[in-house]
């Protein structure tokens, strides 16, 4: 057993309205700069879509993720026996246009045209070239479906789907659409590390944050291409790789990530998980659909004293092991089974979950008058019914498996279908009971996820360890060195010259 | 006087500006080392341009280091006609395959808007000097036959005698002033690698044929 920890993340979809809060506080903090104007290290993408960079869940084209090879893992998109051939052109990397190109406007016209008949106007300009841009697209370009007869109908995930389902889907009466806010997975096999020709990509040991290395990469890009999210991104005018650092400074003073703390709808849980790192191999390599059981039988039970032993043997703190325990991600995953990882099937193991949404309460009209549910099938359609097809979640994050997804949206459907028995009480409850028994929860469980689902304040939703950054520090540098230079500007020690 | 500069002086001026320069940007920016890549913002132009280029020079220069190792073998090889044909024309197919590289590669810099808004002078300056390099590398292979053999009995010699410190201008100073300019434009390269993004080529990432797949970092000292 290797047990490490991870700060690890949930989304509950369900309860995300696309407002794009977290991509902006994102964008104000990391990515105001030239050449990470165009990067979005937080987006979100309305779903079904192609997303940005357009089709980046199709690893036909970017060779994205792992391939078992021979029974072992190997990266799609090179071996290491052929990894120099790739060096001088890559053929898989997306260029600016499958992302945007990031443009301002020339607000300086609107006050130095002269004046005529004609109200003066702002014309959009390139963010690289300075020059005058035709805009095509931009991210976010199909928000809310805009565009879907090009951008939904393109969504890789249609694939999993028979004609007659794209069709309903598709169709203007039964549109239908959620959210899906994406950061870098952090995952636990990360295939951008392991592509990185320079090694500066790395898995912080103590939380397992990937980062890369500035000093140490060389723009190789191998990453871009490597990342099956198309998470990692290229500064165009650096010439370094750039990523999501899941917000480490603040992390690491026990304050949530900006997109976690703007989070209006707050969709977002951050906690620890501990997972057993000798077993990513074997669990990479498990076929599609035993890949979101393998994925959860890595991340060990916090309160088993075997895990807690090895854990500590691996330098994880008493504290991190009770942030374990308490950690919201861990319930969400492994105790409740209702966050899955998107597209397991790439086999990075992200440490991110997704808990999917749910289809809108139903209610029939008689006499326009709106009448109340009198049954758990009345409250939300029957799976089979519903208007995104379990085949399309299925793709999405079951690695085809609708299995996992149906057991996670019956169980959202009977705690819901319960909670209003008990609250409203126009359910019978007894069928709310057995909703719930079928769903495989106790009264108990269904009031600790409805618990955390609704009611949930900053504490219950960031289960944050401190990270004794101070502590680590002092094992590399005596910081008492830094004392006599404090407060001069720079950071060398001001000594005399000779 | 100038022959002793050009020949001695300046050779050695070169190489060692290369070396140092080098080291110290290595050392006090290594952020400034990478390899540049404008792919992400022009790809299609750069397919041709970067591929010729970089696959053609591979083979040219290992050509000279080759050379530049066993003179006496290459020689030898070239006793024999077919041989020696052989050896040309595969040096110069590839030569040119870095000459259309290169000249692709100007086009695609001087043409397109993206591009252009990610050089500096010293990428001219670096483009320029390797069109110099290859053209003049090509006019003296089809001039003066055969440059493979009298690299190996004259030049090489001369190279050696820089690397051992104790140099002999007098191999080069016979020659005629093309290959006088080749060679020339050579050091020239050298002495500005460590100001342009030549510095790519010192950090070619072959160290990824035998690390970990996996790259995890301990704060605990040592751990890695």
């Amino acid at each position: 057993m290797d047990i490490r920890s991870q700060i690890a993340m949930v989304f509950h979809l369900d309860k995300c309205i696309g407002c794009h809060t977290c991509s902006i506080a994102c964008k104000n903090v990391w990515t105001d700069r030239k050449g990470a104007d165009y990067m979005w290290w937080n987006n979100v993408e309305t779903k079904p879509g192609t997303g940005y960079p357009t089709k980046w869940e199709d690893q036909n084209e970017y060779k994205g993720g792992w391939i078992i090879k021979n029974g072992k893992l190997e990266l799609r998109l090179t071996s290491k026996g052929k990894f120099l051939q790739k060096i001088f052109y890559q053929p898989d990397l997306p260029t600016m246009d499958e992302y945007y190109e990031p443009w301002t406007y020339r607000y300086e016209d609107l006050f130095t045209a002269p004046e005529t008949d004609d109200q003066p106007t702002a014309i959009p300009i390139s963010k690289v070239t300075g020059e005058y841009i035709d805009i095509e697209a931009g991210p976010n370009w199909d928000d809310d479906l805009g565009g879907s007869a090009l951008y939904a109908r393109n969504d890789p995930n249609l694939e999993a789907m028979t004609e007659e389902q794209r069709l309903q889907l598709l169709s203007i009466e039964t549109l239908v659409m959620f959210y899906l806010p994406r950061i870098c997975n952090h995952c636990a096999n990360p295939a951008c590390v392991a592509a990185c020709p320079s090694g500066a990509i790395y898995k912080r040991g103590e939380d397992g944050i990937v980062l890369v290395n500035q000093n140490v990469c060389r723009g190789w890009r191998y990453c871009v291409s490597a990342c099956p999210y198309k998470k990692v991104f290229y500064n165009w005018s650096t010439g370094k790789s750039e990523k999501c650092l899941l917000c480490y400074p603040r992390v690491e003073t026990g304050q949530a990530p900006a997109c976690f703390h703007s989070c209006v709808g707050r969709i977002r849980y951050m906690g620890v998980l501990l997972y057993d790192a000798d077993k990513i191999q074997e669990a990479g390599v498990r076929p599609d659909e035993e890949l979101v059981t393998a994925h959860r039988e890595m991340l060990m039970d916090p309160f088993d004293p075997a895990v807690i032993e090895a854990a500590k043997k691996n330098g994880v703190t008493e504290q991190i092991i009770k942030a374990a325990q308490n950690s919201p991600v861990y319930k969400f995953v492994k105790e409740w089974g209702l966050a899955l990882a998107p597209h397991p099937e790439f086999r990075t193991f992200p440490s991110l979950f997704y808990v999917p949404a749910l289809g809108p309460v139903t209610y029939s009209v008689e006499n326009g008058v709106a009448l109340n549910p009198t049954s758990a099938d009345e409250i939300f359609a029957p799976l089979d019914q519903a208007r995104l097809p379990m085949s399309y979640l299925a793709s999405l994050f079951g690695a085809g498996q609708e299995a996992p997804v149906r057991y996670a949206m019956k169980k959202m459907m009977a705690i819901r279908t319960w909670k209003r028995a008990v609250t409203v009480g126009d359910v019978d409850m007894q069928v709310a009971l057995d909703g719930l028994r079928e769903a495989d929860c106790t009264t108990e469980q269904a009031e600790a996820i409805y618990r955390l689902t609704s009611l949930c304040n900053y504490e219950d939703r960031f289960v944050i360890p401190p990270s004794h950054r101070e502590q680590a520090v002092e094992v590399l540098t005596n910081p008492l060195e830094k004392k006599g230079a404090a407060g001069f500007g720079f950071r060398e020690q001001p000594v005399r010259g000779a | 006087m100038l022959d002793k500069f050009l020949w001695v002086g300046f050779p050695y001026i070169a190489l060692a500006l290369a070396v140092v320069v080098s080291i110290l940007r290595f050392t006090w920016k290594p952020f400034s080392y990478s390899s540049l890549s404008s792919q992400f913002l022009e790809n299609k132009q750069l397919f041709w341009g970067s591929g010729l280029w970089h696959w053609g020079i591979l083979w040219v220069l290992t050509g000279h280091l080759v050379a530049f190792l066993i003179p006496r073998q290459i020689l030898a090889w070239n006793s024999a006609p077919f041989r020696l044909y052989l050896l040309e024309t595969s040096g110069l197919i590839m030569a040119l395959l870095a000459l259309v590289g290169v000249v692709a590669l100007m086009v695609r810099r001087g043409s397109s808007s993206r591009v252009k808004a990610v050089t500096s002078t010293m990428d001219w300056v670096l483009l320029c000097l390797l069109l110099l390099q290859v053209t003049t590398g090509i006019d003296t292979a089809l001039r003066y036959r055969w440059g493979s053999s009298w690299y190996a009995s004259n030049a090489v010699p001369y190279l050696w005698s820089l690397l051992l410190l104790s140099p002999r201008p007098e191999l080069i100073q016979p020659l005629p002033w093309l290959p006088k300019i080749h060679i020339l434009s050579g050091f020239s390269l050298i002495l500005i690698i460590p100001f342009t993004r030549l510095v790519h080529f010192l950090v070619v990432p072959i160290s990824y044929y035998w690390r970990k797949p996996q790259v995890v970092i301990w704060n605990r000292k040592g751990l890695r």
